[in-house]
């Protein structure tokens, strides 16, 4: 230990400034600001995110760096295993399986991610409505959604895909007709929780009209609700595609999505297993790397969590 | 208790109308007609006309909507026009075992492989079988259930033929289909039954159990187990779903002659009255197991109400 000699002369008062104290020191971050600060210190969510850029990269880039077109076909060169020429093989009609693969990739998030926007418009409106308007308007609107939550998703889409024509409008439509129920169920009840507050209240009282209340106050506070809903609306988005395409009343040929690949690639998992595989681990990739995404976001938007 | 019971049986005879409805009305505005063009085409005007009499097809469609409505009540689903002369309920009745057994299969699987990893990964948590469990449920919700039914016919069936696949003779040919259904529902439960067990660990009487020097087994089995199970009742409806959902492409996948490939099967071959059939029964069975959910989790957790509180 040391000894050090405090004498009274060493002390003096700070000089202090009564407006810097007032100042903000550190600049302001809105809500989302926020939001992704806290997204890019989770690892998985970052690498998650990286791949699917590099994914939705390839999936328009692809079948440009290809010679080949996805629907050119070429009976010389059927079932040709992944080579220098064909860099995923080619397919029962000689069709390059790198090209198909990228541009099925591009249609299946084209459906997923249209299908997602709709879900929001339909589901952000009809919800918001049902919570601002209440009363009987309220409850029936409530009834309704009762009565659609009861029918399974996928029997709709599959009735819907009978009677219309299969393609991708098609597809879109017959998705979003059965899922914008949960979107006007979560923002109905968020804004429920919000409507009440004292920061609505201060806003009316200062003369807000009621339409700038819901575009300014209501719907960015449900911003982080309707964000991670809709990415997790997106990766089932691709699974409807897919599966229906696979069962055979989704996208038909020469047309390629994720779903008619895993599906011609299974009519021949006896020989040519890599037309299965390579679709499959796509379609694999971009789910997980959604769902690990959307986990992310909702830590990272959801105010309960801040520490 | 009663009233909230008669409350949801009358949602669920309204629902399960509004489908019946939408089902029929949708059926009928299908182009073209559950036969096969080339075969009614070679029939005389007379004959095509005898055909569509017998199957009530001649009639305006209205008075056709309120005798199907008439015959549902009295359990007539209608005859099939795929497998020519059947019933639909008798067809349904010939395909819901391979179903039921190859669903009930997978959870029962699902629920033991899942619970147990759950646990698990809860009690060791942060090691790395916690992050093999939280790798396993990402995967188990994020791959889509016919990629895991190919996969498992390849490697299992064609690769390693160890197993029956594409056609159902023993037992043996359930263990595939089964498997590859589980996959999902181990996923869920799993990453379910892990969190609802950290938070229970963390509780006070744990601390409490654990200071009076109880041994961690009988902690984790008798005092966290017990309260982390109830609200595993609440996700098995999205599990019902699932497995629902998969039985149509697993089911067509393995060959299983069972209620999900019979549904791909009409569907391709535009067989209405069997399609209205399966999508009621779907719907029926879909609305009646959320009930029966819903009404299971008040009775087993009092502090539960049952009717839903004004938000």
């Amino acid at each position: 230990m040391q000894n050090i000699e405090l004498t009274e002369d060493l002390f003096c008062p700070a000089e202090t400034d009564a407006s810097d104290r007032e100042k903000i020191s550190r600049p302001t971050r809105s809500a989302f600001q926020d939001g992704w600060i806290r997204l890019k210190q989770n690892k998985g969510s970052v690498i998650a995110l990286a791949i699917l850029l590099i994914l939705v990269a390839l999936a328009f880039l692809g079948p440009i760096l290809t010679k080949y077109n996805y629907y050119d076909t070429n009976y010389k060169a059927i079932f040709q295993t992944p080579n220098a020429e064909h860099w995923f093989g080619t397919d029962k009609f000689g069709r390059d399986e790198w090209s198909r693969v990228w541009y099925g990739t591009r249609i299946s998030l084209l459906i997923a991610v249209v299908a997602a926007a709709l879900d929001l418009v339909v589901g952000v409106t009809y919800g918001s409505i049902s919570a601002l308007l209440g009363g009987k308007v309220d409850s029936v609107m409530q009834r309704i959604i009762e009565v659609l939550i009861g029918i399974p998703n996928l029997i709709i889409v599959i009735l819907l895909m009978m009677i219309m024509p299969a393609g991708i409008g098609t597809l879109i439509i017959a998705m979003s007709i059965s899922g914008w129920v949960n979107m006007a169920r979560l923002v109905r009840a968020e804004i429920l929780k919000l409507k009440d507050q004292e920061f609505v209240l201060a806003a009316r009282i200062l003369g807000t009209s009621n339409k700038q209340i819901i575009l300014r106050h209501l719907i960015p506070n449900t911003v982080g609700v309707i964000v991670i809903n809709t990415m997790f609306t997106i990766p089932s988005a691709i699974f409807t595609e897919a599966f229906l395409s696979f069962i055979g009343i989704g996208l038909q040929e020469p047309k390629a999505s994720l779903g008619v690949l895993i599906n011609s690639g299974f009519q021949v998992i006896n020989s040519q297993v890599y037309l299965l595989f390579i679709p499959a681990v796509i379609i694999v990739l971009i789910m997980v790397c959604f769902s690990i995404l959307g986990d992310g976001l909702r830590d990272a938007f959801d105010p309960r969590m801040r520490i | 208790m009663r009233k909230y019971i008669i409350k949801r049986l009358v949602y669920l005879v309204i629902t399960l109308l509004v489908i019946a409805t939408a089902t029929f009305f949708l059926m009928h505005s299908l182009p073209g007609t559950p036969f096969d063009e080339d075969k009614i085409s070679n029939l005389s005007q007379e004959q095509q006309k005898q055909v569509y009499a017998s199957y009530g097809l001649d009639q305006p469609v209205y008075i056709q909507y309120f005798k199907y409505l008439k015959n549902i009540f009295q359990g007539d689903l209608g005859t099939s026009t795929l497998y020519t002369g059947q019933s639909v309920q008798s067809i349904l009745a010939a395909r819901i075992v391979p179903s039921a057994l190859v669903g009930i299969q997978a959870v029962l699987v699902g629920l033991l492989i899942g619970l147990f990893l759950g646990i698990v990964a809860a009690y060791r948590h942060n090691t790395s079988m916690d992050y093999l469990t939280m790798v396993i449920s990402v995967l188990g919700i994020s791959v889509p259930n016919f990629v895991v039914a190919a996969l498992l016919q390849y490697f299992f069936g064609l690769k390693w033929g160890l197993l029956p696949v594409a056609y159902w003779e023993s037992y043996a040919s359930s263990i595939l289909p089964s498997l590859a259904l589980s996959f999902g529902v181990i996923a869920q439960i799993a990453r379910f039954v892990r969190t609802e067990m950290l938070t229970v660990l963390q509780q006070d009487y744990i601390l409490m159990a654990k200071a009076k020097g109880i041994s961690p087994v009988k902690i984790l089995l008798r005092h966290a187990l017990r309260n982390s199970l109830l609200p595993v009742i609440t996700i098995l409806g999205s599990i019902t779903v699932n497995i629902l959902t998969g039985s149509l492409a697993v089911e067509s996948i393995y060959g299983v002659p069972g209620i999900g490939s019979l549904f791909v099967d009409t569907i391709k071959a535009n067989d209405y009255s069997t399609i209205l059939g399966l999508t009621l029964f779907y719907s029926a069975f879909y609305v009646v197991v959320i009930l029966l959910i819903d009404i299971l989790y008040c009775v087993i957790d009092p502090r539960i109400r049952l009717a839903p509180s004004k938000e």
